[in-house]
């Protein structure tokens, strides 16, 4: 059901952006690539959003369903985040010749994150599964979550500002079939990630169930112990 | 003290813990017996809250300011001398009146000339001296002991049999060992893993 | 609160006398940043300015303290006091404020040194820069600690540890570089005191999570 709506949301949104929204003044066709690069852009914050909710979550209750929760987030998040690299670094190249550019804030903010969350999956291979890896995983999430605020203001300390802006105070600089177009887009972005999520996590858990019952197969038979009370 | 429902502790394909159900009331003595691998130091590390279960249940009725627990290793700083070693676990103890009870343990158990000196030219019988040292710094109601006469020299197997039958009615003991003989006349209960 | 403060000092203190004793760590960082700032000094071309030396002074704290940082848990490790430690009743945060200080004892030891030695090589340095430093030491100490942490209960902690921290360093490196060579270095000090500040916070929400099961 919800990956029919988000193909559907990612097609009409394609659809719109490519025959109905009109051309940017400045930027022309390449600025197309806008309606794809920004719903992936905030997907992925969202993903790692969700990820570090399911940490807490974690944490708090020390449950243990949360752990491939927050694991997928953080797995989905990655995927979009590499995505938006990729679609920024064509809208770069598109509009300015160029493949990087380090005034282009976003690129640099997922570049980070990039690192960031690559090192989660190191982090977790590390760790012999158990409660010492889900909440190491955990609380590294957490930070995850704290970072991209504060390298956003690292990094407007550190560079001018060349990245288009698109969403100003008063509202957002596109006529309303531009912005109707981007609402359906970053839908379709965040429905997709939705029902991606969800055939991600019922397949990890599904993996995680056959590898507990194949352990338990291959176990070593229950040893009996033998309980005595001694009169001393 | 220590109540267990259905614990188990697994490490991938290897059952270290089989289902155990298990009471230890206050003033039990409780040996644990069985070969290597058996699991002994993993259920002393369970009922220590090292470890989490793998399933089943685990509660126990102290908290860890009540806990002492001998491990394998002896668990003291090597470049830190024996007073200094007592004094720091002493003071995250909260140990009361600290100097002298450090001053009482290492002269009872033959470590008060070597106090000044650092752990790491301890012969292993002495280490293991220490470490049971750090263990009954702040005297605790539960005590949980994995193997300890394995590393104990003659005079260290000694001390430990004659601190073991003191009269401490209040205390607790769970102590693991391949030698339960040596315990026979405290136990109150065995449990003989296999 | 006094327990926790009482806890943090005599962790603090035991992990500075043991460094006295072994003198292991604190010279080899000492030795490695000044060494760096020979590269540095080689690995600049001629007509490069005096603010491109100041951003590489960053690089050598961050991988300064790294060293340090490798370091941390060790002992812990080896001998498994950490499991020692986590059995006693006190604040489980007590032992990342303890090794934290220690940790930055150690940097602000090895900085003692580095920083003449870069005004030597280099520039002198302005007091916003000096202060930089202080605040990143902080930030650096705080993070890195519970990364070590981290990274010491599994395999392959050396090659972890530098992944896990230095995506979490950059911002530090930014806020320190400004304050070192920018325009408005009252800026750049108050966002190292802001990431400080969050940071620390969550470390010291979060620790007895990492050391824990």
């Amino acid at each position: 059901m919800l990956s029919c709506a988000a193909a559907a949301l990612v097609l009409l949104g394609l659809g719109l952006a490519l025959l109905w929204a009109p051309e940017d003044a400045d930027q022309g066709i390449s600025q197309k690539i806008f309606y794809v690069h920004v719903p992936v852009a905030l997907t992925a914050y969202a993903c790692f959003g969700w990820a570090a909710w399911k940490a807490l979550r974690l944490l708090w209750t020390g449950d243990e369903r949360y752990d491939l929760e927050s694991y997928t987030g953080v797995h989905l998040g990655t995927i979009f985040g590499v995505l938006t690299l990729v679609t920024g670094s064509i809208w770069a190249k598109v509009s300015w010749g160029v493949w990087w550019s380090w005034s282009e804030r976003q690129l640099v903010l997922f570049l980070i994150l990039f690192l960031f969350y690559s090192a989660y999956f190191m982090l977790r291979y590390s760790l012999d599964p158990g409660p010492r890896r889900q909440r190491s995983s955990a609380v590294y999430a957490l930070f995850g979550v704290v970072l991209i605020p504060i390298s956003f203001l690292a990094i407007r300390l550190a560079e001018d500002l060349i990245h288009p802006v698109v969403f100003t105070r008063d509202g957002p600089q596109m006529s309303d079939s531009m912005f109707a177009t981007f609402c359906v887009c970053f839908a379709g972005m965040l429905t997709l990630a939705g029902s991606l999520y969800r055939v991600e996590l019922t397949g990890k858990r599904i993996d995680e169930r056959v590898r507990e019952l194949r352990e338990l197969l291959d176990a070593e038979p229950v040893r009996q112990h033998v309980l005595t009370e001694v009169r001393s | 003290m220590i109540r267990a429902r259905g614990l188990t502790k697994r490490f991938g394909t290897k059952r270290v813990v089989t289902p155990l159900d298990l009471d230890v009331g206050a003033g039990d003595f409780l040996v644990v017996t069985g070969p290597n691998g058996s699991g002994k130091t993993t259920l002393l590390r369970l009922f220590s809250g090292l470890v989490a279960p793998t399933g089943g249940e685990l509660e126990l009725s102290v908290d860890r300011s009540a806990l002492g627990f001998l491990a394998h290793e002896p668990l003291v700083y090597r470049e830190l001398s024996a007073v200094e070693n007592l004094e720091l676990f002493g003071r995250l103890y909260r140990v009361p009146e600290r100097r002298e009870r450090v001053g009482m343990l290492l002269e009872r158990y033959g470590l008060w000339d070597a106090r000044h000196e650092r752990a790491r030219s301890f012969s292993r019988g002495m280490l293991q001296r220490l470490g049971l040292c750090r263990t009954l710094l702040h005297d605790p109601r539960l005590l949980l002991l994995d193997e300890p006469f394995n590393a104990l020299d003659a005079d260290g197997v000694e001390l430990l049999e004659r601190e073991l039958a003191s009269p401490a009615s209040e205390r607790t003991l769970v102590v693991a060992t391949h030698d339960p003989q040596r315990l026979d006349a405290f136990a109150t209960s065995r449990l003989a893993l296999a | 609160m006094s327990g926790l403060v009482a806890d943090s000092a005599a962790l603090a203190r035991k992990d500075l006398l043991l460094e006295l004793r072994a003198r292991e760590t604190l010279p080899a960082m000492l030795l490695f940043v000044v060494t760096a700032l020979v590269v540095f000094h080689f690995a600049l071309p001629a007509d490069v300015s005096d603010r491109a030396a100041g951003g590489l002074l960053w690089v050598a704290i961050v991988f300064t303290a790294l060293l340090g940082l490798t370091r941390a848990f060790v002992a812990e490790r080896e001998q498994g006091l950490l499991d020692a430690l986590v059995l006693t009743p006190c604040d489980r945060a007590a032992i990342w404020i303890g090794k934290a200080l220690a940790v930055l004892a150690f940097l602000v030891a090895a900085e003692l040194v580095a920083l003449p030695a870069y005004a030597l090589f280099f520039t002198a340095l302005d007091p916003a820069a000096i202060a930089g430093v202080v605040l990143a030491d902080l930030g650096i100490c705080a993070v890195g600690t519970l990364v070590a942490a981290m990274a010491v209960a599994g395999r392959a902690r050396e090659l972890l540890l530098p992944l896990l921290f230095l995506p979490l360093a950059i911002p530090i490196v930014v806020g320190g570089v400004g304050a070192t060579v920018g325009d408005e270095p009252a800026r750049s000090l108050a966002f190292l005191a802001l990431y400080d500040v969050i940071f620390a916070i969550l470390c010291f929400a979060s620790f007895e999570y990492v050391v824990t099961e």
